[in-house]
């Protein structure tokens, strides 16, 4: 889809500097896929209960063009998140409609507590957008990943999770839930992603996934970056005569039960691939279903391996975990020779 | 052996000066890096590690140091170069900042890096690990002092204000609290975000004693700030309120929230650098 250029008006980075060079309004420049705030002002023309809070971060989380829109309904909390969690959930229970855009590990990881206790425990219609999840955040370091995210969120009871995985499928996840009535998690990257979808998911729904290429040796299940690294490892194996099924896993909870027990009763051996820790993630809520369903499938979770990453850029940390199409498409190759 | 008590000013402007032009180069190796909160603080770090922090290079873990907390972890790219020159680790360790497996992210890692006397990067958290520390070393009976440099954006975070009321109520005279007030944050000024002025009465409050800089890159200021805070003995917690100007030293950056993050192309690194050469020689 096509993603309106970035307001420059704010920047100090005039005509005559170097043109590589940028600031902080530049930046917003290398996160297309980040359409939260656009799509928010829409939404918000016609809903004059929707209201966006950040903590400090509008501006790299793109919803900044809300307050351009609608000043009165845009909260800057300043840096201050467990407060911001527990003010939106306040919101919700007075009659609006929030949408708190923050990045994964200053919310998700930062104020479960506030998510759980304050929002999803009253069953409030808190709609909460984590961004930079994984280690998009690269030399960044651990303070700034979220690769227990999906595992902390996970096991709140009312809290439905869905991963969006670029700006098609984050406009669409906005749109459809614009009227759901509990809380709800979307787990999106930096914004810097290669777009997998020029169009709307055809079929989508909560509870859902998205088989984007089949095949009969293997089913890759994955989330977020790695859908795309998933396809770049099935095409690779493809070169090779081994022929695999990918699967976007869009919806992480609840999770896609009828497409993961079809991809084990059809390809037999199952992969998880998230930018994130094996334990808790899509890797464990695949493995949850295989064994209840007693399938007896084999599984493999490629992410983290329940260990924090190194520092580093971030397309050198997903060739180093093996993230990669090639570190895939490697696990996948081994697996499936027994080793 | 503590650090060399450097006295004169020439010498401590220099070492404010290599602190600016390395945040540029590690900048460039970064391909990203946040100018602005380094450039606030040079002067301020500077002397607390050339003239008032005893520590010694040679063995980091030594018990009864001075300990020094990046509450806003990502100014850490200024300490770096300090830490280098200190002989704490090889500068050409510097070299790899960032990249693959580096022990130099662009938050301190009290793990991989000699010096570094806790890991950040989570906003607000450091001013109550110094308040753990500080017990630690009076429980100890050390003479070990902590230093904890926050930001002013950092303020609004809840967990400072249990940290700073825990330090007022145990009377933690071997805590010194740092508010870098370069009024800006990432997103816009401090005071259009969420204000949290007046931070002097709030403190005090708390059961703090409070030392204004009024100017945290006049050497003059800084140094009798710092003589008066490290002189003690005290009988509670001080707090520093240190005015300063966001990006210091390149024209185009200061005062403003827009270099908090940012990179600079080669034709304006060497206008920057070129700025920072300027300033030094006058």
């Amino acid at each position: 889809m096509s993603v309106a250029p970035t307001d420059m008006r704010e920047s100090t980075v005039s005509a005559d500097f170097d043109p590589r060079s940028w600031d902080m309004v530049g930046s917003l420049n290398l996160s297309k896929q980040l359409v939260t705030g656009r799509v928010l002002v829409e939404l918000a023309r016609t809903r004059p209960e929707i209201c966006v809070l950040t903590a400090d971060l509008g501006r790299p989380t793109q919803v900044r063009v809300f307050k351009e829109e609608f000043p009165e309904r845009y909260f800057n909390f300043g840096i201050a998140e467990r407060n911001m969690i527990g003010a939106a959930a306040g919101m919700a229970a007075a009659g609006l409609r929030p949408y708190v855009s923050n990045y994964a590990c200053f919310m998700a990881v930062l104020a479960t507590d506030n998510i759980r206790t304050d929002v999803c425990y009253p069953n409030l219609p808190v709609k909460m957008i984590g961004t930079h999840s994984g280690v998009a955040m690269g030399f960044y370091g651990t303070s700034h990943h979220a690769t227990e995210d999906i595992g902390f969120l996970r096991s709140i009871a009312n809290l439905t999770v869905l991963a969006p995985i670029d700006a098609t499928s984050l406009r669409q996840a906005l749109e459809a839930t614009v009227d759901f009535e509990t809380p709800l998690y979307l787990r999106v990257g930096r914004g810097r992603e290669t777009p997998v979808y020029d169009a709307p998911i055809p079929g989508w729904r909560i509870g859902g996934s998205h088989q984007l290429r089949d095949g009969s040796a293997a089913t890759i299940f994955a989330t977020g970056n790695c859908v795309n690294f998933a396809l770049d490892a099935a095409r690779e194996l493809a070169g090779a005569g081994i022929e695999v099924r990918v699967v976007d896993a869009y919806s992480l909870k609840p999770i896609d039960r009828e497409a993961v027990l079809a991809a084990a009763a059809e390809t037999g051996a199952v992969f998880t691939a998230e930018e994130h820790n094996v334990i808790g993630g899509l890797g464990s809520a695949v493995a949850e279903v295989l064994a209840e369903a007693g399938t007896g499938t084999k599984l493999t979770r490629i992410g983290f391996q329940d260990a924090y990453s190194v520092l580093g850029p971030p397309t050198h940390l997903y060739a180093h975990y093996g993230l990669d199409g090639a570190g895939i498409a490697k696990t996948v190759r081994a697996s499936l020779a027994g080793r | 052996m503590t650090t060399a008590a450097v006295a004169d000013v020439a010498t401590l402007k220099a070492k404010a000066h290599m602190v600016r032009s390395e945040v540029l180069r590690l900048t460039e190796i970064a391909g990203s890096g946040h100018y602005g909160s380094a450039y606030s603080i040079a002067e301020m770090i500077v002397a607390l590690y050339y003239r008032f922090m005893r520590v010694r290079p040679a063995e980091p873990q030594w018990p009864d140091r001075d300990r020094f907390l990046m509450g806003k972890g990502h100014a850490m790219i200024a300490v770096y170069p300090i830490l280098a020159d200190l002989g704490f680790f090889p500068k050409d360790v510097l070299d790899t900042y960032t990249r693959l497996k580096s022990p130099l992210g662009d938050h301190p890692d009290m793990r991989k890096v000699p010096g570094a006397d806790f890991s950040s990067g989570s906003i607000g958290h450091n001013l109550s690990v110094a308040v753990g520390m500080a017990l630690a070393l009076e429980v100890r009976r050390s003479d070990g002092r902590v230093i904890c440099m926050m930001g002013d954006g950092e303020q609004a975070e809840g967990q400072v204000w249990e940290a700073a009321a825990q330090a007022g109520f145990r009377k933690l005279s071997n805590l010194i609290a740092i508010v870098d007030r370069n009024k800006v944050q990432s997103d816009e000024d401090c005071a259009t975000v969420l204000d949290m002025e007046p931070l002097d009465a709030k403190y005090r409050a708390f059961g703090w004693h409070v030392e204004h800089l009024a100017d945290g890159h006049d050497w003059t200021q800084v140094l009798a700030t710092f003589d008066r805070v490290f002189a003690g003995p005290r009988e509670k917690p001080v707090v520093v309120l240190a005015d300063t100007v966001a990006g210091k030293g390149v024209s185009f950056m200061e005062g403003t929230w827009q270099w908090h993050l940012g990179y600079l192309g080669p034709a304006d690194y060497l206008r920057a650098q070129a700025e920072l050469d300027e300033e030094f020689v006058r």
